[in-house]
């Protein structure tokens, strides 16, 4: 008789061996898998879109020689003092609660020597990071945990959140393993409790309270402070008219990937707009007011090189903000801490139970020994060379298009490597001059 | 009556009459709102600036924020959003009604409304006296983080929600979910309450409660008996995740 062969085993792609082990701890559990990050998914992103570069019709800068500005000034529409940085990349706002001490200061010291501009976040305002940020940026949050009139005039720029690309229409989680005497103090909540930062402001709703409300702050600071509204990756086109109509002087917009202390996995992978599919339509909007340039425009969300910065800035953005990038510079995930990982069930580069305290890094943790593993000295280093970096190849980039500023990259200099890029960006396939959804086709 | 005209803040000129009480005054018919907050700002009490009124606000929002030091306003009349917001120090006294958001984020000094209060009045406070002698409307003393709040009438739904610290008392009655998501504040009510929210229950009402009752009262000049109000507070269940109490949220 002659042998039946068999198949070989096939894996559903349905029920994955990645979704069976979710559906498995689900069942043990039987709580919703919480953790730090941005998505893991794969969406299109900035890596789907090519610079085209100068030839015939364009000629570039000369890489060594010729100037290529990378400067920005944020909140000039109402502020009596404006920000000014050297690099159009800022530091996105971090919990004090979520980071450690020293990782705030590393971040404070980082910006600092790179010329640029830090932010607070939920939790308040930490000497760490005031004293070791010459530009600090104070963010209005609805649970306004440690807000007071003192730090608010004490900041460079205020920034209220409205929401956040990881989680549009969510609010914050910090778990009670996190919460030590001193950031329960910093929040007026006891010790070791989880604290959850609720998802809309307690006094105002929609943008016309809004707009009271930064009448309020703006009298408050006498008018001198910038005021920024973040928002998440949702409605970008509407999102950005309204908080334009809110009294705005910067918009910051973080995209669906953009990196969370500790959020649901569900929210995180599925709700929002990924960054590409934000920014043409917020510009849009912005130059149909006649304010694109003078409401300033920051992105964020997955921005990891000076190619994402470029990007990013060809698509009309004024500047780019970082989190998750500038944690892995200071040594967030590092392979040498490989052991440490694999101990807590895991591996360098998937670490992501941020919300535990137990970072083997010192970096999302208030576990004095952790922290002390971080020297902010050196760390703030590591973070000004990464900052120079995506400065240098943002630069490259736009001197080879021929700019001799950064802001003068636009969408013209680009193109797309999938349909799905080049309908979100705008911006022709590479090879064509078809730009999916417009002249009806 | 005297009438002087002085130099204030940023050099602008601003119309003083000295009054009967020896009261400074700031007319929002002719003077506007940013002049009148700098004013106030920027008020010494050495050089006596501290007794202030404030004429025809006439619903305006943001009058008397920010202020620092510890000066008296009145304000003749009633105000839009944040009257006396981030207040410190400071003593506003408005001879009228607030809208929504009444010394939201106040640190310390004192807040009396007249009338009556609008929505998140003394929302997030951080401290200091917030004293409504008319109704407050809904969320009153959402998030509240230290402030004490006194309401002479009513309070409406959802009041305390997620209030963390402080206390809040009300003369008359509350509306539906009651401190909801409640954290360690105390909530004393005189009336009824319609129902309480998630985690809040009715406490025991100690001495250490009827004492700090008996001077909110006297200091908010409502009379009342503080043996007949109960107390509200957390239960304290929802403070650490647990799955069993995820059907109470
Ligand atoms: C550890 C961590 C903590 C964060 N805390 C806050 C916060 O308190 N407030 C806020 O608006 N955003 C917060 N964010 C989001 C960042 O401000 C920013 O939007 C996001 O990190 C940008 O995306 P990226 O991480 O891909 O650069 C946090 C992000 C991380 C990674």
């Amino acid at each position: 008789m002659e042998h039946t062969h068999p198949t070989i085993p096939r894996q559903s792609w349905t029920f994955s061996n990645e979704i069976n082990s979710e559906i498995r701890r689900a069942a043990s559990s039987g709580i919703y898998d919480i953790r730090g990050g941005g998505a893991k998914r794969r969406v299109p992103h900035f890596d789907d879109l090519l610079f085209m570069g100068a030839s015939m019709s364009r000629y570039p800068l000369e890489g060594y020689r010729e100037k290529c500005e990378t400067n920005v000034t944020l909140g000039t529409r109402f502020a009596k003092t404006p920000i000014e940085l050297a690099i159009p990349i800022t530091l996105a706002g971090m919990s004090f609660g979520s980071l450690s001490g020293p990782a705030k200061e590393a971040l404070g010291r980082g910006a600092t020597l790179a010329g640029t501009s830090t932010t607070t976040g939920d939790g308040g305002m930490t000497e760490e990071e005031r004293g070791h940020s010459k530009l600090l940026v104070y963010q209005y949050l609805p649970s306004r945990y440690g807000m007071n009139p003192d730090d608010l005039r004490r900041a460079d720029a205020i920034e209220v959140v409205v929401g956040q690309g990881a989680k549009p229409g969510g609010g914050g989680m910090l778990l009670g393993q996190k919460i030590t005497e001193r950031v329960a103090g910093m929040r007026d909540l006891p010790v070791g409790i989880d604290q959850r930062s609720a998802c809309r402001h307690p006094d105002w709703t929609g943008p016309d309270d809004l707009e009271i409300k930064i009448l309020e702050l703006r009298e408050i600071t006498s008018w001198e402070k910038p005021i920024y509204i973040k928002i998440g990756g949702s409605r970008p086109y509407y999102d950005t008219a309204l908080s334009v109509k809110a009294g705005a002087d910067v918009i910051v917009l973080d995209g669906m990937q953009g990196g969370t202390a500790a959020t649901q996995d569900v929210f995180i992978e599925h709700v929002g707009t990924p960054t590409l599919a934000c920014i043409r339509p917020a510009v849009k909007a912005l130059q149909e007011l006649g304010l694109h340039r003078k409401v300033q425009l920051i992105v964020s969300g997955g921005i990891r090189t000076g190619a994402d910065v470029a990007k990013a800035l060809a698509l009309g953005a004024d500047a780019v903000s970082i989190g998750t990038a500038a944690l892995v510079a200071i040594g967030d995930n590092d392979p040498k801490w490989e052991a440490e990982y694999q101990k807590l069930g895991t591996t360098a580069g998937a670490y992501d139970d941020w919300h535990e305290g137990r970072d083997p890094a010192g970096i999302t943790t208030q576990d004095p020994e952790l922290m002390a593993r971080l020297d902010p000295v050196d760390a703030g280093r590591r973070l000004r060379n990464y900052l120079n970096v995506l400065t240098l190849e943002c630069q490259t980039l736009a001197r080879a298009c021929g700019k001799s500023h950064v802001h003068n990259l636009e969408p013209e200099d680009l193109c797309a490597l999938t349909i799905e890029a080049a309908a979100m960006a705008q911006v022709p396939l590479a090879g064509t001059n078809w730009i999916p959804g417009q002249n009806g086709f | 009556m005297a009438s002087a005209l002085k130099q204030v803040a940023a050099g602008d000129t601003v119309s003083l009459q000295a009054g009967l009480n020896d009261l400074l005054t700031l007319d929002m018919a002719v003077t506007e709102l940013r002049e009148v907050n700098a004013t106030l700002q920027t008020a010494s009490i050495e050089t006596n600036d501290d007794s202030w009124q404030i004429l025809n606000p006439r619903g305006s929002h943001a009058v008397a924020v920010g202020l620092d030091v510890p000066i008296k306003v009145i304000v003749k009349g009633s105000t839009g959003y944040y009257c006396a917001g981030m207040n410190k120090q400071a003593t506003v006294h408005v001879e009228g009604s607030v809208g929504p958001g009444v010394a939201e984020n106040m640190m310390s000094g004192m807040v009396i409304v007249d009338g009556d209060a609008s929505q998140y009045a003394g929302a997030t406070g951080h401290g200091g006296l917030l004293v409504v002698k008319g109704n407050a409307s809904s969320r009153c003393g959402i998030s509240m983080k230290g402030i004490d709040i006194v309401v002479h009438g009513n309070i409406g739904h959802m009041s305390a929600f997620m209030a963390q610290k402080g206390n809040l008392v009300v003369l008359g009655d509350a509306g539906s979910a009651l401190g909801d998501s409640i954290y360690e504040a105390r909530l004393f009510v005189h009336g009824s309450v319609k129902s309480l929210g998630a985690d809040c229950i009715e406490k025991e009402m100690r001495p250490g409660h009827l004492e700090i009752l008996s001077d909110l009262l006297v200091r908010a000049g409502a009379d009342a008996d503080p043996t007949e109000f109960k107390r509200y507070g957390s239960a304290r269940k929802l403070y650490n995740f647990n799955i069993d109490h995820a059907g109470e949220y």
